[in-house]
């Protein structure tokens, strides 16, 4: 009877397993090979070494879309978690209009990240046109380039990629905080704990494993950005000199307007295996100490 | 008996024959441009009449995908047997076998050099062509009629020289009281035109040249290639008659009535057409002082496909004769609003006299054509140059020696 359950349940599970073997371990082996030849599409693929690897860490492009990919994920993931944290905090306590407020943060997260990024460029454009601009033109501040800037487009960009993933924190950490029992916190009151020392000594470390989750899930989120930047720079993809541009936009670059695959699968393995370390060392740096 | 037999196996070969030759089906590849497919289905509907026994279809992909689906065709052994290409991706598509040459029998050269525009040397490696446009493209200056009146110009004069097209884009520009531009004399947008019209026209205006070696060697980076490039960059910051980046692109912003003129190709007609706030002109390229004119055109060719032999290249070999006909490339110019790429098709009275083809066709005589080996990362080198300038406050020259050494590399890293 046991046997002939254990069958079943893995003959289900097969499926699955079968299928991404096929469309996801495959394809990343596939890469690692393919980081080492010169495919182009057209001819058969060569082994050439580690020479895309070379070109790669000598270019200077590289490193520049490695410090804005590093930016975003920097930057982005502590401003986007200590944001919704907050909000969830103080949301949490909201009665009045408490579904239609967690309704409007949670709203751009349904939305369609590209049809966002084209409402967010108009905003940014200058005047005449430019929401924003019009809007500091009307208080006599002088106009901003913002993503027509080398400086102010990264941060203009991540703001928008920061406003888009605040919902689905704001759920999460939510839901997080009301898995906290209540009596913890009636105890705590008894015993005269002040709202600071309460938040500290129990919300936060019983908040713990949603914050692990939360944290490398959001860094792999910006690590990987990609559907904003695009969008808000069509025009020159990557923003002014690359200076928005993300290590996913340049192998997609590489990979569909130049066709050097080989490349393009060099710059994929590097990604991957930041996106490995970053992960590893978050989940050594938050695990449970015992 | 036997010899009834014979007749009877003879006639049920033949009648198989027969059955094959009608058989034959083409398929041809395009990208997907409405007016572009409407044409090509009136093209094909057409040809099937006049040849009966062939039948051609007619599959198409978004722009941006194209390219990538007929690489990726060849690589699983299909695909198309005529298809459009750029002719700036000639390069690639030979080398990877994806086009056979084009039959001398059908397509001699000395008629292909007589009849097409000397731009169609652009579809030219050794000793073969690859293949035939239907249609070309050329720049002209757009100029919004309606902007000229307001800023005392007259709007049937419009300007002819740089210093003209200066003069009047200055009149035409307007800034709020904090200095924002709130109408552009003229779009600067290096993104879309400006980067065909510095590297072919302003360069070559200021008294050099863009590339040498069947354009695998830039030698722009020198005096007039400095000249040009200040001129271009000087148009923001000194005379302040656009501004990169103003209503997102240079062609919105004409299209909304908040520019004076724009550098713009055959292609924006279509766009353009539909404009109703105000009444728009076309004229040739600004000349130089001296009267030096050039302009770029571009082109669409179809090829053969490397797979296709025996009965379908020989229906391949008629159907991209016929689309390459004096005949189709009427259609095309009435359908899609593209310029025949027949001479004697394009450079008629009526079509001179047109006030809207008439400037494109006439910049087809002094065209120059860039032999591009990558040219999304060649427009973008032109692209961060300017910002180098623009945002960065590099010097013109440091910027332009920058630019000269990348694109080298681009088009040595290209090298087969």
């Amino acid at each position: 009877m046991r046997a002939k359950r254990l069958v079943w349940v893995w003959s289900f599970l097969a499926l699955p397993i079968l299928f991404y073997s096929v469309i996801r371990f495959y394809p990343t082996i596939e890469a690692f090979w393919l980081s080492l030849t010169n495919w182009d599409l057209l001819k058969p693929p060569q082994f050439i070494g580690f020479a895309n690897y070379q070109k790669l860490f000598a270019d200077p492009q590289f490193w520049k879309v490695f410090k804005n990919t590093f930016a975003y994920l920097v930057i982005g993931t502590p401003i986007s978690l200590l944001l919704s944290f907050v909000i969830a905090y103080h949301l949490d306590r909201v009665r009045f209009l408490h579904g239609l407020i967690r309704g409007l943060y949670f709203l751009p997260y349904l939305t369609t990240a590209a049809a966002m990024a084209w409402v967010w460029r108009w905003f940014y454009q200058p005047a005449p046109i430019g929401v924003i601009n019009n809007v500091l033109g009307t208080l006599g501040i002088p106009q901003h380039p913002f993503i027509r800037s080398v400086d102010q487009a990264l941060p203009s960009i991540m703001v928008t990629a920061i406003w888009a993933g605040l919902g689905f924190q704001i759920i999460i950490f939510m839901a997080g905080l009301r898995a906290i029992p209540n009596t913890f916190y009636e105890a705590a009151r008894i015993d005269g704990l002040g709202e600071w020392a309460i938040l500290r000594k129990i919300t936060l470390p019983l908040l713990k494993p949603t914050t692990v989750f939360l944290v490398v899930f959001s860094s792999i989120g910006f690590l990987r950005i990609f559907d904003q930047v695009y969008n808000m720079t069509t025009n020159d993809p990557g923003g002014p000199l690359g200076s928005t541009k993300p290590l996913v936009l340049m192998i997609y670059q590489t990979a569909f307007s130049s066709y050097a695959m080989g490349y393009a699968a060099a710059q994929t393995v590097v990604l991957f295996t930041i996106l490995l370390v970053v992960s590893l060392l978050q989940l050594w740096i938050l695990r449970e100490k015992k | 008996m036997r010899k009834i037999l014979f007749a009877g196996l003879l006639a049920g070969f033949s009648t198989m024959a027969l059955n094959a030759a009608q058989a034959v089906e083409i398929e041809y590849w395009q990208y997907v441009f409405d007016t572009r497919v409407k044409a090509m289905d009136k093209l094909i509907e057409n040809f099937e009449k006049a040849n009966l026994d062939i039948t051609v279809k007619q599959t198409t992909f978004p722009y941006a995908d194209y390219q990538t689906r007929v690489i990726a065709a060849k690589m699983g052994g299909q695909g198309p047997d005529v298809m459009q290409l750029f002719y700036g991706w000639l390069d690639k598509f030979a080398a990877g076998g994806i086009l056979q040459p084009l039959p001398t029998d059908a397509f001699p050269h000395d008629k292909i050099e007589s009849e097409f525009f000397p731009i169609i040397s652009a579809m030219k490696r050794g000793d073969d062509y690859y293949g035939l446009p239907t249609a070309v493209r050329s720049l002209a200056l757009f100029y919004n009629k309606k902007l000229f009146t307001e800023a005392g110009l007259d709007p049937n004069n419009p300007p002819k020289t740089l210093d003209e097209f200066v003069a009047a884009a200055e009149k035409i520009a307007r800034h709020d009281a904090s200095g924002n531009l709130v109408v552009a004399g003229s779009t600067l947008d290096m993104g879309g035109q400006d980067h065909q019209w510095w590297r072919e026209v302003l360069i070559r205006q200021f008294g050099g040249e863009p590339y040498t070696d069947g354009d695998r060697k830039v030698i722009y980076n020198d005096e007039a290639g400095e000249k040009a490039l200040k001129f271009y960059t000087d148009l923001q910051t000194e005379k302040k008659i656009g501004q990169a980046g103003f209503m997102d692109e240079g062609q919105a912003a004409f299209r909304a009535g908040m520019a004076g003129m724009t550098i713009d190709g055959t292609f924006r007609l279509g766009a353009f057409k539909s404009i109703e706030g105000f009444e728009w002109g076309v004229t040739e390229l600004p000349a130089n002082a001296e009267g030096v004119r050039s302009n770029y055109a571009s082109y669409f060719a179809n090829g053969i496909s490397a797979k296709t032999e025996g009965e379908k290249l020989e229906a391949a070999k008629k159907f991209l004769a016929y689309i390459s006909s004096p005949e189709a490339m009427d259609i095309w110019l009435k359908e899609v609003g593209e310029l025949p790429a027949r001479r004697t098709a394009a450079m008629t009275d009526a079509n001179l006299a047109d006030p809207i083809y008439g400037p494109f066709l006439k910049g087809l005589e002094y065209a120059h054509t860039t032999m591009f080996v990558d040219e999304v990362a060649q427009r973008q080198n032109t692209i961060d140059m300017t910002n180098r300038i623009l945002l960065e406050g590099q010097s013109v020259k440091d910027s332009l020696a920058q630019a000269a050494e990348a694109e080298q590399a681009i088009i040595d890293a290209a090298k087969p």
